[in-house]
């Protein structure tokens, strides 16, 4: 292949370019394309990563046929976390049967509201007027609320203590770059996460007793997981759908929640804008999940504006399965190709002074977002655009519809000590990450 | 370009049908403008040049598109 590969930052140990992976990926993705352009190669264990950036190999990235690149074969650290058997994703066909029929579906987003609303209400109901919280903890466990709430349904969702969250979590951090040379290799973090997920079993075979014990009850109280259990499936598969299905909207929701606020606390200007859009907004006394599916612009763009800059997928790959052109390259089999949110979203000709925080990127005029649809990619892009970026996008304004309207928040360490670990694939705010919370009085 | 020519003329509504994803988002934002076609499942351009009264509505369709499949050009 003749495309170049990225020099070594981090000595190869014998896996190429995996011991950077490990330790600074974001500065190995940047250096790609500092080094190489839009389209360069770096090697883990024993694939090449061929990575493109910009919006013309984006472009051909995300628009290549299905038939061409496989997703779940990029991702093997998520196969002991799904478990065997678990479909990774979803065609594009199923996802849009899925879009018609399921949870996600355009009206069933003002149940969604009113749901992330009551759930957000619970978590600040033991507040009090002022206190602390660790941002990756108390929106990771409000997200794992949410998201089952929604996703799998209230009465599961019910059964659901900060246990689940916690062994969630244990999930999530066991995605160490290492699984790309074996995702059952002997470590730590994948100890864990498989003694987590046998936790996550257990949690869910209670439950499954308890609905068994309780016999049937009328179909309008039934949730997914009494259709599960009709259909015979074990404990161990069922968590597994479970654990796929909250996988995509959990870390990344929950990150960005985090991020959002430590930027809307880092210019204070733009939370003030925000505050006040809101206050007016809900002066009248409207109701958080009605105005959540409405246009909040401000806070929009504080959002679109976090997304672009902390992104919380850092790079998206797929396995080519027939031969694909990007960049004037012919991509044989076998490889692994992929995208970088992360360094495409802060390419300078695109986004103006791209490492500033900017919501006024998203103003009428300007619209970085809709003029770089193929660089501007927090969610992805094409067929496989992120189904949930719409949920997503409500439940953000209604958890900010309510922390904002009452309370204010401080951070309570250096700004620049906020930043995510990422030394795993699955990329969180590395803790501590405390900020002080006081009810307002205004 | 004429400059006679009423600017409604001049915009087109355009979705890429490789990129919607069937949210159906766009028919409750703009529903004079944008249909579902539940063979394919994919939205329906009703009106390429709608009146400039709709402008708005459209506008709000293509922000809120979560496939970003929508655009309006402006034609030269």
């Amino acid at each position: 292949m003749n495309i170049q590969e990225v020099s070594y930052a981090v000595e190869d140990d014998g896996y190429g370019h995996l011991a950077e992976m490990r330790v600074d990926p974001i500065g190995l993705f940047e250096r790609v394309r500092a080094e190489c352009g839009e389209i360069g190669r770096f090697r883990l264990a024993d694939k090449d990563v061929v990575l493109v950036s910009g919006a013309e190999a984006n472009e051909q990235f995300f628009r290549a046929p299905e038939s061409t690149l496989d997703q779940a074969a990029a991702y093997p650290f998520m196969t002991p976390i799904f478990g065997k058997g678990v479909v990774f994703d979803a065609s594009p066909e199923e996802r849009q049967q899925m879009m018609k029929n399921q949870a996600l579906r355009g009206d069933m987003m003002r149940g969604h509201a009113a749901t992330i609303e009551a759930e957000i209400n619970r978590m600040v109901a033991d507040w009090g007027d002022e206190g602390e919280i660790d941002l990756l903890d108390w929106f990771a466990e409000l997200t794992i609320y949410t998201t089952s709430a929604c996703l799998i349904g209230k009465p599961f969702r019910e059964e659901l203590d900060s246990s689940f969250a916690h062994y969630y979590h244990e999930l999530e951090r066991g995605t160490d770059a290492l699984a790309y040379v074996d995702p059952y290799m002997d470590i730590e973090s994948f100890r864990l996460r498989d003694a987590a997920r046998e936790k996550l079993v257990e949690l869910v075979q209670g439950i499954i007793d308890k609905r068994v014990a309780r016999g049937k009850v009328p179909r309008e109280e039934r949730d997914l997981l009494d259709v599960l259990i009709s259909i015979d499936m074990t404990a161990d598969y069922i968590t597994g759908i479970f654990i796929s299905m909250m996988f995509a909207g959990h870390h990344t929701s929950s990150g960005t929640a985090s991020w959002a606020l430590i930027e809307l606390m880092r210019n204070p200007e733009v939370m003030k804008d925000v505050v006040a859009e809101l206050d007016d907004l809900y002066a009248d006394g409207s109701e958080v999940s009605f105005q959540a599916l409405r246009s909040i612009p401000r806070l929009e763009a504080a959002l679109k504006e976090t997304l672009r800059l902390h992104p919380p997928l850092i790079i998206l790959m797929r396995v080519v399965a027939e031969e694909i052109e990007l960049a004037g390259h012919l991509i044989q089999p076998g490889t692994v190709v992929a995208a970088s949110p992360r360094v495409s979203n802060r390419i300078a000709e695109d986004f103006p002074e791209p490492e500033s925080f900017d919501p006024s990127r998203y103003l009428d005029e300007r619209q970085e977002d809709l003029q770089n649809r193929w660089t501007w990619i927090p969610f992805g892009a094409g067929k496989h655009r992120c189904v949930g970026n719409a949920f997503a996008m409500m439940q953000m304004k209604a958890i900010f519809s309510v922390i904002l309207r009452d309370y204010e928040f401080e951070m309570t360490q250096p700004s620049e000590s906020y930043r995510d670990d990422t030394s795993k694939m699955v990329i969180q705010l590395q803790q501590p990450c405390r900020v002080k919370y006081r009810r307002r009085t205004s | 370009m004429p400059s006679e020519v009423p600017q409604a003329d001049v915009v087109r509504v355009v979705a890429d049908l490789g990129l919607c994803q069937g949210h159906q988002m766009c028919t409750g934002e703009a529903p004079d403008v944008f249909a579902f076609d539940d063979d394919t499942d994919q939205v329906v351009v009703t009106q390429e040049h709608p009146d400039e009264s709709l402008r708005p509505q459209v506008e709000s369709a293509v922000k809120y598109c979560p496939a970003m499949a929508l655009a309006i050009q402006e034609e030269q």
